[in-house]
């Protein structure tokens, strides 16, 4: 195996593993080094316990000496601080969760520390996963490790510069409207968000619950899948996930060569005004590498795209505003001391939450409330369903979608903090696949004159994440931007 | 006797105000909250009806914490469709949840998931018997919710109890279809009746698993438009409901009579005190910004599957009233009082059909059962006498084997220890003498030992005959068959 342990992925670390050239507690050490030495640069983790990885990674060497030979023993995997892990803090990157202690593994997690995954590190995210630039987190701002003066995308920016810089080779993080796909794009990694109710959401902190789903952040497609394949299917602990069966998804990707018969459309809507000439450029270069590979490429049409954000916007806000209600300072976390109940209320929420919270909180409130739901509310969930009708016909007439992931690279640190509007429009390209329940993908497809990267967007029906996954392995054989790495911590 | 009649003999101290006789007509709406009898809570996997140490029934999604998700109780919903069943609601095929979002320290989420626009039933009602006058009520819907914690108020703190926080509610909300406390508590009790004998709840008052909202109004006679309302929040003793609302329907009157107003707001019953008083205005009333719960997806329903429940459903009070009149030739009384408990019905059945006595069945269950039950403050379960062996009893009595004294001393044995009857009375030397040769001797006996008794006999007095049938029933030591031995004697004084 070549290189350093820290720049092996999923798989080429799994392999290392299997065949005992490195032992899991060699490769956690290389990464705490690691972390040890950016941390300061990035701030791309909001927790660590060396002691309690090292006594993990032992146990993980441990029983491949008795002959275990699960594929992922010993895999380290970041988590981003939305995801309970039994005995880990689990914050939200949010005041009103200080000291708090997850007392149970979310299903994901369960199931990846079944596969034998380690979990290294807790990643940082904005507030509640409420934001596009991991700006709004208690624990402060995380770095884009291709230009530290730029955010890393969010609101999964801690599991996305992580993976980038290469903390971990792989992370686990959620996706709403886009966390997942787009910090991947600004730090050029691999983001999947898998389609609604393909991997469970029990044990993740709900921002908006018909709309977030967790999903895997990696350098490579095969190395999302092998994460995604270790977590996905049903849970008769989260009510919306589905029956189907999985598949194997990791041989389906592992086989893929090239795009022939494959109908890939591009919706003309993608491509707004708003999109910088430089990412639709790499974007268009990216759509002809598919043809390239064999791709029928068609133009379709998805009318409501220019109403997905505001869309996202009203129904998260709603939901989030019930979701985030149990934050009251009563049973668990940060209380503001006070001598009435309903000041406690007031003082815990108040000092607990932090600007943008409490923005999206008054918002769904708002929007909830007799005289106004059904105006924003209600109305919103009809945009809702002609976005999805908008997908249905589009897959008549195509087997998936490409396009771009955001509508610009990586921005400076705190360009946008003053115009949550330019922020939420961020996620324009990414939200409509939230709202429809797709499954949805974030490649690396390039730089900017600027040398930033660039994604390239990949969209496919509900439960055809295989599709989404298989389109995207094909793209990064024949392409090696995946491969590219930020210049950080190279002595 | 109606249900609402017994009710008032079994538990109502107090004589009802002739309400209706007034100026006004009240309206009372009901809405019930039942705690259903399921093993685990509705939307986690914690026990139900746990009644150990406080917050011991608990787990991280009843406490509300991050990332939990509910999973719906399949138990509690098919209790809850069965109660529409039974009430005539027509069951919806597809129903949602929606969650009600409030500030509280009881909810542990501060939303409560309950359902609003589509409940699992709608419709329906029960009629109701108050002094022999039927009334149909009608429901408006039955839904499903979970239960809040129960707050215990200290001097200067609030201590909460999760254990009761997510347990299966149902909610059933009545029209205002009740014009008076009587009324207002036969529907109670007759629902109460209904969910007892299904096994849908224990309805046991005491642990509060029946919680009722009271919303009542009154309007001028004549007047079609109902009043304005107020509501009486978490009552749960049928007899407070019927103080609070004798209370409260006057007070309504006075304020009118007197040229006030009522104010749209609810009102908390002050049991010491005999008074409702004012909580909160409709003005400060919460707005629970309702929204489908997107956490759980609909609840479908199938024709098989609800035609599966309805297979399951136990023959209703009223039903099996009706039918023991019929089929066992039962006054209304004996019938209404047999049915009134599921497990005494079901043994009165044992008993008719093994001895094929109906009316002496229920005459032994009613009288002598019911008598030994209510004194050991027992159920049925804790008697010791099987329905066969009361049968035989009763056969044994039919038979003038024993008589009806002797027969009460053997049921009080049985009851206690349990037995058969045939041998404890042979084991008692109970059995009757019904041997003519026997008893004429001891009636020759009798009169030739008192024969200025048999000549006031011989003269027309008719109660010297009693006096000579207590000295056979002496000389026989209590066995001699009555019938036989007033027989023998008649015979041998003409």
């Amino acid at each position: 195996m070549s290189g350093s342990p820290v720049d092996w992925g999923v798989s080429e670390a799994a392999d290392a593993l299997a065949r005992k050239e490195v032992s899991a507690v060699e490769l956690a050490q290389a990464l705490l080094a690691r972390a040890d030495k950016l941390e300061p640069q990035l701030n791309a983790l909001t927790w660590r316990d060396s002691e309690a990885v090292l006594t993990a990674a032992r146990a993980a060497d441990e029983a491949r000496a008795g002959g275990d030979s699960r594929p992922l023993l010993g895999v380290p995997v970041a988590v981003k601080d939305v995801l309970s892990v039994a005995g880990q803090p689990c914050t939200a990157g949010s005041k009103i969760l200080q000291g708090y202690v997850a007392p149970f593994d979310a299903t994901a997690i369960a199931r990846l520390r079944a596969a034998g995954c380690i979990f290294i590190a807790r990643t940082n995210t904005d507030e509640f996963a409420m934001g596009g630039s991991t700006e709004t987190s208690v624990y402060g701002p995380t770095r884009n490790p291709w230009d530290v003066a730029r955010v890393p995308g969010g609101s999964s920016g801690g599991s996305a510069a992580a993976v980038a810089a290469r903390l971990a080779p792989a992370a686990l993080a959620t996706d709403s409207s886009g966390s997942i796909r787009q910090p991947a794009a600004f730090c050029g990694v691999t983001g999947f968000k898998p389609s609604y109710g393909r991997v469970s959401r029990f044990g993740c902190v709900a921002l908006a619950s018909s709309l977030d789903q967790v999903g895997p952040m990696a350098r490579s497609v095969a190395d999302a899948a092998a994460i995604y394949q270790a977590m996905a299917g049903h849970d008769a602990r989260d009510s919306t996930t589905s029956a189907r069966p999985v598949g194997d998804v990791l041989a389906a990707v592992r086989a893929a060569k090239d795009l022939c018969g494959l109908k890939l459309g591009v919706p003309a809507e993608f491509f707004m005004p708003e999109l910088d000439a430089g990412v639709a450029q790499r974007v268009r270069a990216a759509v002809d590498e598919c043809r390239a590979l064999g791709a029928q490429i068609v133009e379709v049409s998805l009318p409501h795209t220019a109403y997905g954000m505001a869309d996202y916007f009203v129904l998260s806000a709603a939901e989030a505003s019930s979701n985030l209600a149990r934050y009251d300072g009563v049973r668990y976390g940060f209380r503001a001391d006070a001598d009435e109940l309903g000041d406690m209320y007031d003082q815990t929420r108040g000092q607990g939450f932090g600007a943008e919270v409490k923005r999206r909180l008054l918002v769904g409130t708002y929007v909830l409330c007799r005289g106004a739901a059904e105006e924003y509310y209600r109305r919103a969930q009809q945009v809702r369903t002609r976005i999805r009708r908008d997908f249905e016909q589009a897959f008549a007439a195509c087997d998936a979608i490409a396009g771009p992931v955001t509508l610009t690279a990586a921005f400076p640190l705190g360009a946008r903090r003053d115009d949550p509007v330019s922020m939420y429009r961020g996620d324009s390209l990414t939200a409509t696949a939230n709202l429809a329940g797709l499954c949805a993908l974030s490649v690396p497809c390039g730089f900017t004159a600027e040398g930033l990267p660039v994604g390239l967007q990949i969209l496919a029906p509900a439960f055809h994440d295989e599709l989404a996954l298989r389109i995207g392995a094909a793209y990064q054989q024949a392409t090696a931007w995946h491969e590219s790495r930020p210049p950080m911590g190279e002595d | 006797m109606s249900r609402a009649r017994r009710w008032e003999k079994i538990e109502r101290p107090f004589v009802a105000k002739e309400l209706m006789m007034s100026d006004y007509i009240a309206s009372i709406g009901l809405e019930v909250h039942v705690q259903l009898k399921t093993r685990s809570k509705m939307f986690c996997a914690c026990p139900a009806h746990d009644e150990s140490e406080p917050n011991t029934a608990v787990c991280p999604g009843c406490l509300g914490m991050p990332g939990t998700l509910p999973v719906i109780n399949r138990e509690a919903i098919r209790k809850t469709v069965k109660v529409g069943l039974m009430i005539g609601s027509k069951i919806n095929r597809r129903s949602t949840f929606d969650r009600k979002n409030y500030f509280y320290p009881d909810v542990s989420k501060n939303v409560q998931i309950t359902q609003a626009a589509a409940p699992l039933c709608v419709g329906g009602g029960i009629e109701i018997d108050v002094g022999g006058q039927k009334k149909f009520i009608r429901v408006n819907h039955i839904h499903q919710e979970e239960d809040v914690a129960k707050s215990l108020h200290m001097e200067h703190s609030t201590w909460i109890d999760f254990n009761r926080a997510g347990m299966a509610l149902m909610e059933l909300v009545t029209e205002p279809d009740m014009a008076s406390p009587d009324e207002a508590v036969a529907f109670l009790v007759a629902l109460k009746e209904m969910l007892v004998y299904a096994g849908i709840s224990d309805c046991n008052l005491e642990l509060g698993h029946v919680r009722c909202d009271v919303n009542s109004s009154v309007r001028p006679v004549g007047s079609e438009q109902l009043g304005v309302k107020t509501e009486l929040k978490n009552m749960n003793t049928f007899k407070g409901i019927h103080r609070a609302l004798e209370y409260e329907i006057e007070r309504q009157m006075e304020t009118l009579r007197a040229g006030g107003t009522v104010v749209q707001e609810t009102r908390r019953w002050d049991d010491p005190t005999g008074q409702t008083l004012p909580m909160r205005t409709k003005e400060s009333a919460h707005d629970y910004r309702y929204f489908h719960e997107p956490d759980l997806p609909p609840i479908v329903l199938d024709d098989a599957t609800i035609e599966g429940w309805r297979a399951e459903l136990p023959e209703l009070p009223a039903a099996k009233r009706a039918r023991f009149m019929a089929d066992y030739g039962l006054p209304e009384y004996d019938a209404g009082v047999l049915t009134a408990d599921r497990a005494i019905a079901d043994y009165f059945e044992a008993v008719a059909k093994k001895s094929g006595q109906f009316k002496a069945s229920s005459n032994w269950v009613m009288g002598e059962l019911l008598r030994a039950l209510g004194e050991q403050g027992e159920t049925i379960a804790a008697a010791k006498i099987t329905p066969d062996a009361l049968a035989a009893l009763i056969a044994l009595v039919e038979a003038q084997t024993i008589s009806h004294s002797a027969a009460k001393e053997v049921f009080q044995e049985l009851f206690e220890n349990g037995g058969d009857p045939e041998a404890l009375v042979k084991e008692k030397g109970l059995a009757q003498v019904s041997d003519t040769g026997m008893i004429d001797q001891l009636a020759e006996q009798a009169i030739a030992a008192n024969p200025k008794v048999a000549e006031d006999y011989r003269a027309g007095k008719e109660a010297a005959l009693k006096f000579l049938m207590g000295q056979v029933m002496k000389l026989s030591r209590g066995a001699a068959n009555p019938q036989l031995a007033t027989e023998a004697l008649r015979r041998k004084l003409q």
